[in-house]
């Protein structure tokens, strides 16, 4: 049998295996080394070391501005989208009526493909004749040019990333649904109030799945494309170039694949940073029921 | 219960109901907004204060945006390419996730916690070397770049949601299976599959919403006008008419339309699903 398990286990596992040897161990080394040649599209590409690294960070002010306005972006749009995620699900968390209703209301907009997103976002941002403009005037607000400003690009942005936060919500409401009852009633036995259950019961029951939702929001919105490339442009002024789209620009547009995989290799290791050190704060902030930390 | 406290129970209840709705409002906005623009004639859609009645109800607007460009090929190109993901997709990740949780063998741990670092590594740190490679095997403008790599466990996140579901069928099933003489393979096929549809459909739902969304892997891949997939195409489609907004709204309502419906008919797995990936394993 164990023999049998061994032989089965293997083969049924080989494609997964061989997948992730072809499709990310195998390119991940490779673009590693491509980082160091001056690969592009047309011509042979050729060894010159660390001169890549070199460009982007004493040279290219675009990929430093690019690093900055990425930080930005991921970190307002996680904070922002948890946030909102995190409230609404505590909204729905209460026993009332039309609750799917409401739900599916609040998790649409999660699966709007990006293009049409892209379309209608660009409409609502309009600044002449979009309707967050013609809101802002309805409360006597002045109009703002939205992704056309400098500095208004990233909050605009983000604020659109929090539109998209459904699956956010329905993990944190799986989670909140799981927070056994009996701790609620042990605090209003002790005289508490929704305060303190909130601060001592939900708050610590959630940072598991806080964590959850840290990680993998942390590693989607690095990897945020479609708005820099169907809305802006990575502008005005590149204030809005978010990384994965400038490694697109160098890759497929100038066809720069040795600059672009050395670009590419610093975003892994950002990523790579970011996830570490919030694994490793984890334990002292995301509780594990049996006082287990991992 | 006192009158105070029951007053103060009916207020939050309303104040909470009030919330929701302008919540709800808020949210809906965007649809409502591009539902309303698609049926307008180009001029009513800049009248302001913006107006919420199509008059008159363009309803053209759809056959002229969808015939503008050729729509049709687009939607062909994205449904053989939908198919031959999802086959992938549900074989090889069921047969992954299979081998990761029912049966024991050494490394079988170790390896699928190495595995599972994948969903760390972004698409883009990935895609200029294997595009080099498919570059190099003559894979460029052909559906394949896209496909294969699917037949290849499906992407770990489907075989970690698929193992997580796995672990919670009993073993008892698997044992008195081998007791009568069972192979690994009828093991999976007769008890584990059987019992899986609802986690082994919530994996399809969420490959058809990728494949149906992606924009990076088509835009770098295909670059002949014939071969594009229905997002490509109206990503181009945008810059073509950009005048024409009641065309790109048209557009649009219909690349949303699938994934909407989809979600409405399998909504009970979609949430399941959702809250099996939330779960730590």
């Amino acid at each position: 049998m164990r023999k049998l398990e061994l032989k089965w286990g293997i083969i049924l596992a080989l494609p997964a295996i061989l997948g992730f040897l072809i499709w990310n161990l195998g390119p991940m080394i490779a673009s590693f080394v491509i980082g160091f040649t001056d690969w592009s599209v047309a011509g042979s590409p050729e060894f010159i070391g660390l001169a890549n690294y070199k460009e982007i960070f004493f040279d290219d002010f675009i990929a430093k501005k690019s690093i900055i306005v990425t930080l930005y972006f991921a970190g307002g749009s996680v904070i922002v989208s948890m946030v909102t995620a995190f409230l609404a699900a505590l909204l729905l968390n209460r026993k009332i009526r039309a609750l799917p209703l409401f739900r599916t209301i609040f998790f649409l907009p999660s699966i709007v493909p990006a293009i049409a997103n892209a379309v209608v976002w660009l409409w609502l941002f309009n600044p002449d004749f979009g309707l967050l403009n013609y809101i802002l005037e309805i409360f006597g607000l002045s109009r703002l040019q939205w992704i056309y400003d400098e500095h208004q690009v990233i909050p605009s942005l983000i604020m659109m990333s929090a539109w998209g936060m459904g699956y956010t919500m329905m993990i944190f409401l799986a989670g909140l649904q799981g927070i056994p009852q009996q701790l609620y009633e042990a605090v209003a036995i002790d005289g508490g109030n929704w305060w303190h259950k909130f601060r001592h019961v939900t708050i610590p029951m959630m940072t598991p799945t806080i964590f959850f939702n840290l990680v993998m929001g942390l590693i989607s919105s690095f990897q945020a494309f479609a708005q820099p490339y169907l809305m802006t442009n990575g502008g005005p002024n590149y204030a809005s170039m978010l990384y994965c789209y400038y490694i697109y620009q160098n890759a497929f547009q100038y066809g720069r694949m040795g600059y672009a995989s050395a670009l590419s290799t610093i975003l892994f290791i950002m990523i790579l940073v970011l996830t570490l050190l919030i694994f490793k704060t984890s334990s002292y902030w995301v509780y594990y029921e049996g006082g287990r930390g991992r | 219960m006192n009158p105070i406290k029951k007053n103060s129970k009916v207020i939050s209840k309303i104040i909470i109901y009030l919330i929701l709705l302008v919540a709800s409002v808020s949210f809906l906005l965007p649809f409502i907004w591009l539902v309303r623009s698609s049926f307008m004639d180009i001029g009513q859609i800049f009248i302001l204060p913006p107006e919420w009645i199509p008059r008159p109800f363009r309803w053209q607007n759809y056959p002229e945006a969808l015939t503008a460009v050729p729509f049709g090929r687009y939607a062909l190109n994205t449904i053989t390419i939908l198919i031959f993901v999802e086959a992938g997709v549900i074989i090889t990740s069921t047969m992954s996730a299979f081998a990761f949780s029912r049966l024991r063998w050494k490394g079988r741990d170790k390896i699928f916690s190495v595995l599972l670092t994948s969903l760390m590594v972004p698409y883009v740190v990935t895609l200029i070397p294997t595009f080099l490679l498919w570059k190099a095997l003559g894979g460029i403008n052909t559906f394949l770049p896209l496909t294969v790599p699917a037949w290849f466990g499906g992407g770990m996140f489907n075989v970690f949601l698929l193992r997580q579901f796995f672990l919670t069928i009993p073993y008892e099933l698997d044992e008195a299976a081998y007791l009568d003489g069972a192979t690994p393979l009828q093991v999976l096929w007769k008890v584990i599959i059987p019992l899986s549809k609802p986690a082994i459909l919530t994996v399809a739902i969420f490959t058809f919403m990728s494949v149906w969304n992606d924009l990076l892997g088509p835009i770098v891949y295909l670059n002949d006008p014939d071969k594009y997939t229905l997002a490509v195409g109206l990503a181009t489609f945008v810059g073509m008419y950009t005048g024409q907004w009641n065309y790109l709204m048209a557009a649009s309502t219909v690349m949303i339309l699938p994934p909407i419906i989809l979600f409405f008919i399998g909504q009970k797995f979609f949430v399941q699903g959702i809250t099996l990936t939330g779960l730590k394993g």
